[in-house]
């Protein structure tokens, strides 16, 4: 019977110079699935390659020493020596490998628990596996089910619900004071990397405006132009204040650069309207006497970090529950793996047809009423021998598939065939009410 | 069976269906699940609409509107806030809001229930054009004053929590100060329009009923008092910028001087309204 295997490398297990030597591109994975899928064992193959980790899924026959042949594949497309991975390197069979992809697919395994990429790039190497007909029944049901897990453990635990890094925490905090950014102004104080950084996230969410100021203003006028902004003199900040709605603070400066007069000042002129500072500079920059003025909000970097912290620790305990919606994923898969054998097929294939005749049968004879128990054994008899008989060559067939031929596509083929995954229940149910 | 019971059994079962939904929506708080806010839209709608048959059949069978003691006009607020409630869901989605006023129709249904129900007011003087848009105008008015109030207090939970910098409960499951500010202000301006045409209507009824428009009745007092608390919020927030948190604590208040002028006015001080709340 055929097993699935992964093995790879991940941030946990290697460096990064690793990592980056043993990463594919993606002609790479293309050139790599028909590569693997030319030897002989392996029926099925699918590459995984980001930024954190690369693994390679297959399915193949377990009996024949078959697990290093993709060890030594890795090694010598990727030109380097199987010294150099092996211990950074993991194998996972069977359960431990549909455990694996799961819990990757659902980001608990990521390196920040929960970020929200994983999936898509799972998927993206489905895509690539399935336009080179490397996926087939195990692995597309099987990566099928890791999309849902994944899915479902987002929705069930909302392990991805809260920031985890400073500049979405302050994302996410002015989603909480403001309806609609896109109608919102944004004033830079000070144009360092922090400063950016911060910026980056609100410009993908499409503020109105994005004002920077500078006490080199020729720095302000290079990011202005970078971010499609507009750069204004240092001094101007004050008179900003009446147009502007988040202030992101980063500047050099060792004392206040906005105080609590000013903006208490420019809150009548903005006739209350409601004022957000993020001040993410160390020393802080911005008066924190500001958060006690009505409908002016002010959060320094500490705060933030606090956020994240939490965060963060919200999430490793929404991980523990996804673990075990995990582990029910992982039995069930192995139940249908299990089922992809001979006899377990046959035995329902067999059961399915003796109850359809049997209540047809039962059916038709509750409506007859001058027939004698004999005549009633004979239908019966007769009834159950058509059934025998229609099944006899497809069973016969399952039995001796021939060969070269792949058991377990014509198993599934004929599990679907006969619809015995889902209807076994409904069948017996309707048996019930009709007796 | 007589009209009257089958309006009670249709007031029976939207009481149910109010307390069924009320249930969701706690569930709502806690699980954030959209499937059980749908479930419990459904029902309170369906509340809705039971009420509005059993209102209609007790104004078939006594030929006025339904306003005759306390349990009625109960009955009428509690009407008009789940109507109020099912318009503004549609407007502005604002689903949290659900968790304050089922609780609130709720209360006044039980109470409407519970308390006697004997005809106090003469069947004559709650006839008429002018009476029944008061009434209308009135309940519809004070029911969107009261979602301002609720959502008035929404907002210093949030307030509160961003401000404190701490997280707590509400935090995720309130949406931003700006939308419940401006969701409070759209109920207080129609809240307030239909308060005032409400007066107006009540106004010409007056002079129709006892020939003078004003006649220094305590409820007219308290209500004109409303009605300036209001004008006044308004005023503040189109010329000094009343916002946010100011405006949510007057949006309170003043649903607590509505209450007063409902209930209190009238088993305190007295008055030609007193019969309708008794």
């Amino acid at each position: 019977m055929l097993e699935i295997v992964l093995i790879g490398i991940n941030h946990k297990t290697s460096s990064v110079e690793l990592r980056e030597k043993l990463s594919f591109t993606y002609e790479e994975i293309e050139n790599g699935l028909k590569k693997l899928l030319e030897k002989k064992d392996i029926k099925e193959a699918l590459i995984f390659s980001t930024c954190n980790r690369t693994e390679i899924l297959f399915v193949v026959f377990p009996d024949r020493k078959n697990k290093d042949i993709v060890k030594k594949f890795l090694g010598e497309y990727k030109k380097i020596s199987i010294y150099k991975f092996q211990d950074a390197l993991y194998t996972y069979n069977g359960d431990d490998a549909v455990r694996h992809i799961f819990r990757v697919a659902s980001s608990l395994d990521s390196m920040i628990i929960g970020e929200p990429q994983i999936l898509g790039q799972i998927k993206d190497a489905y895509k690539i596996a399935v336009a080179n007909n490397s996926s087939k029944v195990i692995l597309n049901r099987l990566l099928h089910k890791s999309f849902s897990i994944a899915k479902k453990v987002r929705r069930e635990t909302g392990i991805g619900d809260n920031a985890v890094s400073i500049s979405y925490a302050a994302l996410e905090l002015a989603n909480k004071i403001f309806n609609d950014l896109s109608t919102k102004n944004v004033m830079l104080l000070g144009a360092g990397e922090m400063a950016e950084l911060a910026l980056e996230h609100l410009i993908s969410c499409n503020v109105k405006k994005t004002i920077i100021a500078n006490r080199t203003f020729e720095n302000a006028v290079k990011l202005a132009k970078k971010f499609n902004g507009q750069a204004v003199k240092f001094e101007e900040r004050e008179n900003m204040l009446l147009d502007v709605d988040i202030i992101i603070s980063s500047t050099g400066a060792t004392d206040y650069v906005l105080t609590a007069h000013q903006v208490k000042k420019a809150m009548s002129s903005r006739k209350n309207k409601s004022i957000f500072f993020i001040d993410i500079a160390v020393p802080r920059n911005i008066d924190p006497a500001i958060n006690q003025i009505s409908n002016s909000y002010l959060y320094d970097i500490d705060d933030l970090h606090n956020i994240v912290d939490n965060n963060m620790e919200e999430r490793k305990k929404k991980a523990i529950q996804g673990e075990r919606l995990v582990e029910e994923a992982v039995i069930k898969f192995r139940q249908w793996m299990a089922n992809l054998k001979l006899v377990p097929t046959i035995v329902a294939i067999k059961k399915k047809i003796e109850l359809i005749t049997q209540i047809e049968t039962e059916k038709t004879l509750a409506n007859m009423q001058n027939i004698s128990q004999k005549d009633i054994n004979a239908i019966k008899r007769m009834t159950q021998a058509i059934g025998k008989k229609i099944m006899h060559d497809p069973i016969l067939f399952l039995k001796n598939t021939g060969e070269h031929r792949d058991d377990y596509k014509y198993l599934n083929f004929a599990r679907h065939f006969f619809n015995i995954d889902d209807t076994q229940l409904k069948i017996s149910k309707g048996h019930n009410k009709n007796g | 069976m007589t009209l009257k019971t089958i309006a009670d059994l249709f007031f029976i079962g939207s009481t149910i269906l109010y307390i069924i939904s009320m249930i969701s929506y706690i569930f709502y708080l806690f699980m954030q699940k959209h499937t059980i806010e749908q479930k419990a839209f459904a029902l309170i709608s369906f509340g809705f609409i039971f009420h509005v048959l059993s209102i209609c059949l007790g104004v078939l069978k006594t030929g006025s509107l339904p306003v005759h003691n306390l349990s009625e006009s109960l009955s009428i607020t509690g009407l008009a806030l789940a109507g109020v409630f099912i318009g503004f869901k549609y407007k502005f989605n604002l689903k949290i809001l659900g968790i304050f006023v089922s609780p609130l129709i709720v209360i006044i249904m039980i109470a409407a229930f519970s308390l006697p129900k004997t005809l106090l007011a003469e069947v004559s003087i709650l006839k008429g054009f002018w009476l029944i848009l008061h009434i209308f105008l009135i309940f519809t008015g004070e029911a969107a004053l009261g979602l301002a109030c609720g959502i008035g207090i929404l907002y210093l939970l949030q307030e509160k929590a961003i401000k404190n910098k701490k997280r707590g409960f509400f935090y995720k499951r309130l949406p931003s100060l700006d939308f419940l500010d401006s969701s409070g202000y759209s109920c207080i301006i129609i809240g307030f329009t239909l308060l005032t045409a409400g007066l107006i209507t009540g106004l010409i009824y007056a002079k129709l009923i006892w020939g003078q428009f004003w006649s220094w009745d305590p409820k007219e007092i308290w209500s004109a008092l409303t009605w300036f608390l209001y004008a006044a919020l308004l005023h503040g927030r189109l010329t000094t910028g009343w916002q946010g948190k100011k405006s949510a604590i007057i949006a309170i208040l003043g649903f607590i001087v509505i209450i007063f002028t409902f209930l209190g006015v009238n088993f305190l001080i007295g008055g030609h309204h007193q019969v309708f709340t008794k």
